[in-house]
């Protein structure tokens, strides 16, 4: 990089009216702004400027992609697609039906794979839905966060739309299309014959449980409609107590995603087999989504995600790859740069 | 009613006509808010947004917070109304100090204190020296016995010199106590605001005893905003009042001008409208479709099985609001703010301020500096503008006999001082006319020394080379005038004055020589008006060579002649001269006439030669702007033989045989139509060889061509880059102008001179030079220098920076508005085709009017290259000229980067924040920042130079960003509650957005490195030599070279600025990217200096044809 530090200061910038008496107020006043002189630094991009940016960012992403991509390979991850096969199998023509159908057992027991490795609490357990399109325009605004918050507010109902009060026109508390869907499929774990406890305090933003859910908002009026939409809300709780309320009403941004169901806070070892007891109450089979349970552990990045370790390590490749192909440009075919003769109004139209 | 009647000093008829309040306001208090609201809303941008700010009260279709829209919609409409508003409430002050300034009126036959806004029409007013006329009065007494005043009259049109005023004849004489209590009635027309003339009539009533009808002229009246000067009273009887005064009547809002590069940016805009309207119909279809296939079968968003008649249109409209910000709401202010920025650096440019008469440029018109640097055109006027208009009286012939012919300069002739000396007869009545011929005034200082206050530059000069050959005019009090000739005391009468028109081209003055009773006639004037009044039988072939040899040395020249009046043929006349004076309707016209009537049989005496030296650079200034691409077309009312050695000496054409002068002559329509085609048959022949070929024209031919051949003249004005139109009047200066226009030119006009004005204010940037000839020129135009060498500093500088950076700022305000409508077009296909934002309106507000819009303004500092580079490389201006940098196709590079940087933010996000990370806030968060992240290193790699404002712009620009959000985050009741905190505490937001950057900038990098090393534009050669080697280069290191040739090629004679032309063909030549879509269509053949005129122009002329 080439800094020209301070340009040349008014080389001619009248500086011939020395006498004082001359001056005049209607003559501009000098000042490096005014004049468009302000010191500026003039970067150019040299060859050697370029490449070595090139290769320093090679040098910094490649080591970052590796940390990245070890840290997702470290990640046990469990899941296990349920939907599918918790139908009984006279069903599996019209799973709607069965879903629908509140008089059927619901149960269903999965045993799941078999832990590759060695987990290390705390172990998140994930309820995972494809194809449920938590931001559509409807569904994503149909909510009103003052009657969360306030029991004052109760009344409010705003936004709501088509969930906002029951048939004689009393406010529903939660209200809205969002937390009339909540999700309801229930799931016990055990190894063996050992139930794990599933943690299913804090799983929850604790700003949400703290400002955005009030302590005095109980639930009210809650399913109480002609269509049930998902699960219901223990009315003596408070909706900051509510966990999975509060999980679902933080919307997902993507149609696929994971909600935190719990947490296991216990090491699993390698070699363990879960069985899980689940409830298969959520309908996802009117518009086939899927659903999931994941079980995962977390590195400092996250969950198990190779797309940053990837992306790192093709992105630093692909830098080095441009410093070194710019290195052999350079050298192969030298070209001196401002060499006014390139201009083409100094080129001597014979040739030279 | 055509005329209005004026009775002096009578209080009952004074509520006819309004008073003496003078407002210049655009609005009333009351009326501000809807006239403001009503004006802004007739813009079509302004138009649009309301309607989308009007849709987003909608809650059913607005994907944000209508705030988000009527926030900056209303900060927008606040700024321009404020603006208004104190532009109004300045306007009222001045108003309110004019209104309430205190005056002596005559109330009563008693001098009373009254304010100014009380006076009424018929009121004598009295002023003291010095005093500003508070509206137009006919004068009616003064100080001085013989009835004249003195007055400034620069506030109205700019001249500075002082001019006579006298009192009206039927007043001449009368006592103060008299001016107290005089009665009478003046008939003048009604309001109009031509300066220059007014015809009116005045009778006082008895006991005044003169009772018949007397002429008024402009000489005799006091107009508003004039001042008193070296009169010690004088007043006058108020005719207009307030607004209805001559300078009332003028003032006038000039049309707006528009920049080539504000028509472009339009119709971008226009293209962008029509991309978005596509775009809201194809996801509307596609979000219907969905919502009926899948939609219904997603239970829980719960459509409603039938839906209003207005369900589908709700998902398009949806759309339409989610693509609305593809129009930056911010890019007009940000465009006024800058423009506003290059016209205070055209002010404060101490390089263009001229010492000698201490002025410095200003820019009138903010808003136009772009289209300085795309000037394809320069109409240039010769006298005042290329010349200094310092007359200098260099030589003479009288009789035949040629003085100063030696030595260039007639007055150290020891011929003619001899001749002076002698009291020669003929050389005396030359040089009496030189004295007496004129409207010059003689002002004796309390040193006792004479100077001179003349109207015209040639007067003064001649009446001082007059004194210079000892006859010196003294004095001059009303009609009487003394003259020192070589110390004897010299009286005359002046009994009338035949005044200079444009058209009569001549003067003349009626004296009378108090020695021996004679009356003589005395005339000067351009030859063609003088010499056919020559008496029958004098030679006038001397005299037609004379004036012949002086033009060609450049000189202008005129004729003096006299002729001695008989005293009942000057009676008879002088009976119909006053006549004419009094007439009302075309006084003019008449006056010519009975004017007419006296000047013939005139004996010519002798021809005056007076020099118009070049300003200082005019060479050097119209050579660099010919190496710019520019061309000159010289408009002149002077000879052809005088131009063209003008434009000999300023470079503007070349002498044999580098260049060729072709005539377009002849006297009837033929023979101009045949001389027409003959030069248009030769230009198009000879374009291809390396000739300046100029084509000259006279107004006469010229006043033909305009109305019978215009679209020969039109192919012929392509060809040629070079013209020199002679004894052009200004209404023909205005439409060269106008069909330099409809060819699709840009268009600069300069000129000095009130006969300037018409052209300057008709061309696309009208340039004044605030010279000598007044401020006329200076006042209509968009812009004023002092000098014209400052033309190139203008052009070059401020005209080439003020284009680059619009370039930039415009497209790069498209850039960010189409990357997050991108990114919100890119989420509706993973939220069902359902119009959901993904960004929440504070950020999306903030997003527009805040953090993009604050770097990208510290544009108005980046200069691509330094001023010295671009002065000793003008070619580059090119790039401006052409559009090369703001134009469809660089408009689609920018297009296409926003559309690759909104893929690059949004697959990263998604894929980063995938599963359990996506949550909505935090996501649109995260890609937010991708994009604060890639604008501000789009910004740093497309910026020039960096000085301390924009490091603090654009990174303060991040801290802002941070600060900004984190103080959001910590608001309970936000939906961005705690957002910010988190995301900073995760290693992998910092990781996804250094990956966004990476992946964003990466490949731009790299190609602008490509493109900047191995297939370089001028600009990035100059940078890159500029840089590697300091500011000094090129030019100067090859001119040394030259110079070495230069000796060895000991023949060429040609002055080196020649030489260096003939070997500096600038070649532009195909290396230069082909402009894709310039506005001018260039082959992709070669391109070089020397067929520029062919190769351009004609294909810009084939153009011009496909049009018709």
């Amino acid at each position: 990089m080439n800094n020209v530090n301070g340009s040349v200061v008014g080389s001619s910038s009248g500086s011939g009216d020395g006498s004082a008496p001359r001056r005049n107020s209607k003559r501009p006043k000098y000042s490096r702004f005014t004049q468009q002189e302000l010191p500026a630094c003039k970067p150019i991009l040299t060859p050697k400027w370029v490449i070595s940016v090139f290769t320093l960012i090679g040098v910094v992403f490649v080591p970052i992609g590796v940390a990245s991509l070890m840290a997702s390979n470290d990640v046990v991850e469990i899941v296990d697609r349920y939907d599918n096969v918790c139908v009984p199998l006279n069903m599996t023509n019209d799973k709607v039906a069965y879903i629908q159908n509140n008089e059927t057992d619901k149960s269903c027991t999965r045993t799941l794979e078999v832990v590759p490795k060695h987990m290390s609490q705390p172990i998140y357990v994930y309820y995972q839905l494809d194809n449920f399109y938590q931001n559509h325009r409807r569904y994503v605004k149909s909510r009103n966060d003052a009657q969360l918050r306030k029991k004052s507010q109760e009344n409010e109902t705003s936004g709501c739309d088509p969930e906002k009060r029951t048939k004689d026109g009393a406010p529903i508390v939660p209200c809205g299309l969002i937390a009339w869907s909540l999700f309801n499929d229930t799931y016990i774990f055990a190894i063996g014959n050992k139930n794990l406890t599933v943690n299913k305090k804090g799983i929850s933003w604790k700003s949400d449980r703290d400002h955005k859910f009030g302590k005095d908002v109980l639930p009210k009026n809650f399913q109480s409609g002609p269509l049930i939409g998902g699960g219901t809300l223990d009315a003596t709780k408070p909706l900051s107590e509510q966990e999975d309320l509060i999980v679902w009403m933080r919307t997902a941004a993507l149609p696929t995603f994971r909600k935190l169901y719990g947490k296991i806070e216990q090491d699993l070892n390698a070699g363990d087999v879960i069985t899980v007891t689940l409830e298969n109450n959520y309908n996802t089979y009117s518009f086939s989504g899927k659903k999931k349970l994941v079980l995962s552990t977390s590195s400092w990045l996250g969950g198990k995600n190779d797309f940053l370790g990837i992306a790192y390590l093709a992105v630093g490749g692909l830098c080095f790859f441009l410093a070194v192909a710019f290195t052999i440009v350079y050298l192969v075919k030298p070209r001196k740069l401002g060499d006014p003769s390139y201009l083409s109004w100094n080129r001597n139209p014979a040739g030279h | 009613m055509m005329k209005r009647f004026v009775y002096i000093n009578d209080d009952s008829s004074q509520d006819l006509y309004c008073d003496n309040r003078i407002s210049n306001r655009k609005y009333t208090l009351w009326n501000f808010l809807p006239k403001n609201l009503w004006e802004q809303f007739r813009r079509f941008m302004n138009q649009y947004f309301l309607l989308i700010a009007c849709l987003q009260l909608w809650s059913l279709i607005t994907p944000v917070n209508p705030a988000s829209t009527w926030g900056p919609l209303i900060i927008i409409f606040a700024v321009s109304a404020t603006k208004e508003a104190w532009d109004d409430y300045n306007r009222y002050l001045s108003d309110k100090q004019a209104n309430e300034k205190e005056v002596w009126v005559v109330k009563d036959g008693i001098r009373k204190h009254i304010q100014a806004q009380d006076i009424h029409v018929g009121n004598i007013v009295w002023l003291r020296e010095n005093d500003e006329v508070p509206c137009d009065l006919v004068l009616i007494g003064t100080s001085e016995p013989q009835g004249i005043c003195y007055v400034e009259t620069s506030a109205l049109d700019g001249e500075t010199d002082l001019k006579t005023r006298v009192v009206s004849s039927a007043c001449i004489g009368l006592a103060s106590e008299q001016l107290h209590i005089i009665k009478g009635v003046i008939e003048c027309p009604n309001p109009d605001k031509d300066i220059t003339r007014f015809d009116g009539n005045m009778r006082l009533f008895p006991p005044f005893i003169d009772n018949d009808l007397c002429p008024l002229t402009i000489r005799n009246t006091l107009l508003q905003s004039c001042y008193l000067r070296n009169t010690e009273w004088a007043c006058g009887v108020a005719v207009y009042t307030g607004n209805e005064t001559k300078l009332g009547m003028s003032r006038g809002v000039p049309e707006p001008k528009l920049t080539a590069v504000d028509a472009m940016i339009d119709k971008l805009t226009g293209a962008i409208f029509l991309f978005q309207v596509v775009v809201v119909i194809v996801l509307g279809f596609a979000g219907n479709i969905w919502k009926d296939t899948e939609a219904r079968k997603q239970w829980y968003v719960k459509y409603p099985e039938d839906g209003p008649w207005y369900e589908l249109l709700v998902i398009p409209l949806r759309f339409e609001l989610l693509c609305s910000i593809m129009i930056p709401i911010s890019i007009k202010v940000s465009l006024d703010l800058v423009k506003g920025i290059y016209a205070k650096f055209i002010d404060w440019d101490e390089e263009m301020y001229d010492h000698d008469t201490r002025t410095p440029s200003h820019a009138a018109n903010t808003a136009i500096s772009e289209d300085l640097g795309q000037v394809e055109y320069i109409l240039t006027d010769k006298t005042g503008t290329l010349t200094e208009n310092k007359m200098i009286f260099r030589r003479c012939c009288i009789n035949g006999v040629f003085y100063g012919n030696e030595s260039g300069d007639a007055l150290k002739d020891v011929q003619l001082l001899n001749a002076v000396a002698n009291n020669v007869a003929d050389v005396i009545r030359f040089v009496t006319i030189m004295t007496v011929c004129n409207t010059v005034i003689p002002i004796r200082s309390k040193s006792g020394t004479i100077s001179y206050k003349a109207q015209s530059q040639d007067e003064d000069a001649l009446v001082n080379a007059a004194a210079r050959l000892h006859m010196v005019l003294i004095s001059k009090n009303g009609s009487s005038l003394e003259i020192n000739l070589n110390g004897s005391l010299i009286q005359y009468e002046i009994l009338d004055i035949l005044e200079f028109t444009s058209d009569r081209k001549r003067m003349s003055v009626v004296v009378k020589d108090c020695q021996d009773g004679k009356i003589l006639l005395l005339s000067k004037g351009a030859d063609e008006a003088i010499l056919p009044c020559a008496y029958a039988g004098q030679q006038i072939r001397p005299f037609v060579d004379a004036v012949e040899q002086y033009a060609q040395l450049g000189l202008r020249t005129l004729c003096l002649g006299w002729r001695e009046l008989k005293d009942d043929e000057y009676n008879e006349w002088s009976h119909a001269f006053k006549q004419a004076r009094s007439t009302l309707v075309d006084r003019e016209w008449k006056l010519a006439e009975v004017c007419q009537i006296l000047e013939h049989d005139l004996e010519i005496i002798g021809v005056t030669a007076i020099e118009d030296r070049l300003q200082d650079g005019v060479p050097e200034t119209i050579e660099t702007l010919r190496q710019a691409g520019i061309n000159f077309w010289m408009l002149t009312g002077d000879k052809q033989n005088t131009a063209i050695q003008i434009a000999l000496l300023c470079n503007f054409i070349s002498s044999e045989p580098k260049g060729q002068l072709l005539f377009i002559n002849g006297k009837t329509e033929d023979e101009v139509l045949r001389s027409l085609e003959r030069v248009l048959l030769t230009m198009r022949i000879t374009s291809s060889e390396p000739k300046d070929l100029a084509f000259v024209v006279d107004g006469w031919a010229l006043e033909i061509i305009l109305k019978q051949y215009r679209a020969v003249f039109t192919e012929l004005a392509i060809l040629s880059r070079t013209a020199i139109c002679c004894r052009v009047t200004p209404s023909q200066k205005a439409q060269l102008v106008e069909l330099l226009k409809s060819c699709d030119y840009r268009t600069l006009a300069i000129g000095d001179g009130g006969n300037d004005v018409r052209m300057i204010q008709q061309a696309d940037i009208g340039v004044g030079i605030s010279g000598r000839e007044g401020l006329q020129a200076a006042r209509a135009a968009d812009y004023s220098i002092g000098k014209f060498r400052f033309l190139k500093r203008l052009i070059l500088v401020h005209g080439r920076y003020s284009y680059n950076r619009t370039a930039f700022l415009s497209q790069y305000s498209f850039y960010k508005s189409l990357l997050i409508c991108f990114i919100q077009i890119f989420f509706s296909f993973f939220s069902g085709v359902s119009g959901t934002s993904l960004f929440n309106s504070i950020s999306l507000m903030a997003y527009n009017v805040f953090y993009t819009s604050i770097p990208v303004l510290t544009v108005v500092l980046d200069k691509d290259l330094s001023e010295k580079t671009v002065m000793q490389n003008p070619q580059i201006l090119l790039y401006c000229q052409a559009g090369r940098l703001l134009n469809p196709s660089t408009f689609a590079g920018w297009f296409g980067r926003s559309l690759y940087h909104a893929l690059v933010v949004f697959l990263i996000t998604v894929h980063a924040y995938a599963d359990e990370k996506s949550e909505m806030e935090e996501l649109s968060m995260v890609a937010l920042s991708g994009c604060i992240w890639l604008q501000a290193f789009v910004v740093t790699i497309e910026m020039n130079s960096f000085t301390i404002l924009q490091h603090l712009a654009i990174w303060g620009n991040f801290a802002a960003f941070y600060f900004i959000n984190s103080v959001v985050s910590t608001i309970p009741s936000a939906g961005m509650y705690t957002i910010m905190f988190r995301l900073c505490r995760q290693p992998s937001y910092w990781i996804t957005v250094v990956l966004i950057v990476a992946v964003g900038m990466g490949p731009v990098l790299a190609l602008k490195y490509f493109r900047y090393t191995y297939r370089s534009s001028a600009i990035n050669i100059l940078q890159q030599a500029e840089r590697s080697r300091g500011p000094i280069f090129s030019m100067g290191g090859l001119e040394s070279q030259l110079k070495s040739l230069e000796k060895d090629v000991a023949s060429l004679s040609t002055s080196q600025s020649k030489f260096r032309n003939s070997v500096y063909e600038p070649l532009l030549s195909a290396s230069d990217p082909p402009p894709t879509s310039t506005r001018r269509s260039i082959g992709p053949a070669t391109f070089d200096f020397l067929q520029p005129a062919q190769s351009r122009l004609s294909s810009s002329y084939s153009r011009n044809c496909k049009d018709n």
